[in-house]
């Protein structure tokens, strides 16, 4: 199992001595932040992508290239790609770009972006929200599946052979995941595909995402990839701790409180207890945490949320030593022990080359048997079935 | 005739009173004991609801700052959102319902309310704010495609100690049996409550590859 950690990148004041980072500060503390990632024995680092103020991740590449660049095992992702008003040919060009950067190290989890207006500033309608996403992954999908494109679609001037460029890395496209907080439409999306479902799961109730990863789960099976168990599922947490349980809660409140998100609303007690977040002991976040493998069944990623609510960067690093030492590798034991054996473990570019050999091989036989059939159909029906059959390679077999 | 409870059909009244004791809440069983009788009168079984938006008032404020509802919220909701019948009461407070009625109705999933028979109902200090009623709450529930029923009750500072219909213009009790009547005629032939919703049903044009140019 994967464990990692995501950001948006938000620029927040420090809400206990009212500082408030540049944006240059905060660039920086992220690159740190990714970092430290690896160094604590984290596999994955996702980056957020943003059009708006206070958040300052808009060029989630450029970063995730210097980062590609300073680590050597940790694998980039993003959290999440705005598949709605970016290009998908700038999308299919820069990722299979960093895929060949990172040696394979990348994949990306799509997302319908959260802030109204960056649809009109990209020229695009938000209404068309769903559909945008399906059809510019469409095109995406088929721009790193396909060599030579030629495509016409509602939303993007038409392509005429194109070649997207660099090709994906050893031709197998960096996994994707489809992050949704309530449609069913990308759950279905991500079944279709047989790609990974990400659940944000952090600022509502499990049970809400519960449903929604079932019936990924069980759209995976129906379209063939798999059973239910086998789909890739990753979830959102969000934690703070502290070696004493109420050390915590008390550094913690002053961020909570004033947080972006959640602020000004529920208590710090009303919130852990309707959502994932968990304030406590590195106990209490294992606890937890092994806890969304009851409610979700055996999931391949958990990505934490650490770095927001304007906490400063020390105490990010102090958080991400905790959990590198303290809870991921319990989880990571204890999780892939629980986990059978014909569950996949967290996607990575060996695993794909291989699912996509094996999809391949499987494409192949269904056609041969395909084309046998209407062999066998020809043959039946007479002195044409010689004809047919030379023509399917058959003669003297 | 005779019913089984698994065919009562479901009422809720709404009441965003403030106060307690609250004339508005007292307007809202009033409305509701008028709407049992006539559904009784027709042989129809009514499970009643009451809700009171004061006991929500700190879950709906959350609920708009965090976008998800408490457990007591979300049941709340349910329960206004599988209804045969709403009986919507609000305080009218500077010329339209209160902030606490609309905030709940803002929380509510914009499309969970259609269809829904509701009767309108609001108090104020003077007969003068009755028109809120048409001009604020009649639109809204328009809006969220909830068929209003003709009658909607007004119940002024006043009304509470008028008397008995000599003049010959209907009372307090009059308008409550009056508007009652309309919304237990369309609650005892409502299926509302019985049909199953499914969150996950695509729209049948849906699909994973896009309906136009996904070649």
């Amino acid at each position: 199992m994967q464990f990692g950690i995501f950001t948006v990148g938000d620029v927040t004041t420090d809400p206990t001595n009212n500082t408030t980072p540049t944006e240059n500060e905060r660039i920086k503390a992220i690159l740190t932040i990714a970092q430290k990632a690896e160094e604590v024995g984290l596999d994955v680092f996702a980056l957020g992508e943003h059009h708006n103020e206070p958040f300052v991740p808009s060029s989630p590449t450029t970063m995730l290239g210097y980062v590609a660049a300073k680590t050597e095992k940790l694998l980039l992702s993003t959290a999440t790609t705005l598949i709605t008003t970016n290009d998908p040919v700038k999308i299919a060009e820069d990722y299979a770009m960093l895929q060949h950067v990172a040696d394979g190290r990348v994949d990306l989890m799509m997302g319908r972006g959260n802030t109204g207006p960056v649809y009109p500033w990209f020229g695009k309608d938000i209404r068309q929200g769903i559909p945008l996403a399906i059809e510019n992954y469409a095109l995406l999908r088929r721009l790193w599946d396909e060599k030579v494109v030629d495509w016409e679609g509602q939303f993007r001037t038409p392509l005429q052979g194109f070649t997207s460029t660099p090709r994906p890395l050893d031709d197998v496209a960096p996994f994707v995941w489809h992050g949704s907080i309530r449609s069913p439409e990308i759950a279905e999306q991500a079944a279709y595909y047989g790609d990974g479902f990400f659940a944000n799961h952090i600022f509502w109730p499990k049970e809400h995402f519960a449903r929604l990863v079932n019936y990924y789960r069980q759209r995976f099976e129906h379209y063939g990839h798999g059973r239910a168990d086998q789909a890739y599922v990753g979830l959102g947490g969000q934690v703070f701790m502290a070696k004493n349980s109420q050390d915590a809660v008390n550094r913690f409140r002053p961020y909570f409180d004033k947080a972006p998100v959640y602020g000004h609303g529920p208590s710090l007690e009303d919130f852990t207890s309707q959502t994932p977040l968990t304030v406590g002991s590195p106990q209490e976040v294992i606890d937890r945490t092994l806890g969304f493998r009851e409610t979700f069944g055996d999931y391949q990623r958990q990505l934490f949320l650490m770095d927001h609510a304007g906490l400063p960067l020390k105490t990010v690093l102090e958080q991400l030593d905790l959990l590198g030492e303290l809870v991921v590798p319990v989880l990571r034991k204890e999780m892939d022990a629980l986990r059978p054996a014909h569950v996949p473990d967290g996607p990575t570019h060996q695993s794909e080359i291989e699912r996509m050999a094996a999809r391949r091989t499987a494409k192949a036989v269904q056609d041969a048997d395909a084309q046998s059939a209407v062999a066998a159909e020809a043959a039946r029906s007479g002195s044409a079935a010689a004809h047919t059959g030379a023509a399917f390679g058959l003669q003297g077999a | 005739m005779t019913t089984d409870a698994t065919s009562a059909k479901k009422l809720v009244a709404v009441s965003a009173g403030l106060s307690q004791p609250s004339s508005t809440r007292l307007l809202a069983d009033r409305l509701a004991e008028a709407t049992v009788a006539d559904l009784a009168d027709r042989g129809v079984d009514a499970e009643l609801t009451v809700i009171d938006l004061r006991d929500l008032a700190h879950d709906i404020t959350n609920n708009l700052i965090t976008g998800f509802p408490s457990t007591a919220l979300q049941a709340a909701i349910d329960a206004v959102t599988t209804a045969d019948g709403l009986i919507a009461v609000t305080p009218i407070f500077t010329a339209s319902y209160s902030g606490l009625f609309k905030s709940f109705f803002d929380v509510i999933d914009n499309t969970a309310l259609t269809g829904l028979p509701t009767l309108i109902a609001a108090t104020g200090g003077t007969p003068r704010h009755s028109l809120a009623l048409d001009h604020a709450l009649r639109p809204l529930f328009s809006y969220l495609r909830a068929p209003v029923l003709p009658t909607s009750v007004f119940a002024a500072t006043e009304d509470w100690g008028s008397g008995s219909a000599d003049d010959g213009f209907p009372t307090l009790p009059d308008r409550i049996r009056r508007a009652a009547g309309e919304l237990a005629a369309v609650v005892a032939v409502s299926t509302r409550s019985t049909e199953v919703k499914d969150p996950f049903d695509l729209d049948a044009s849906f699909s994973p590859v896009g309906g136009y140019g996904a070649q």
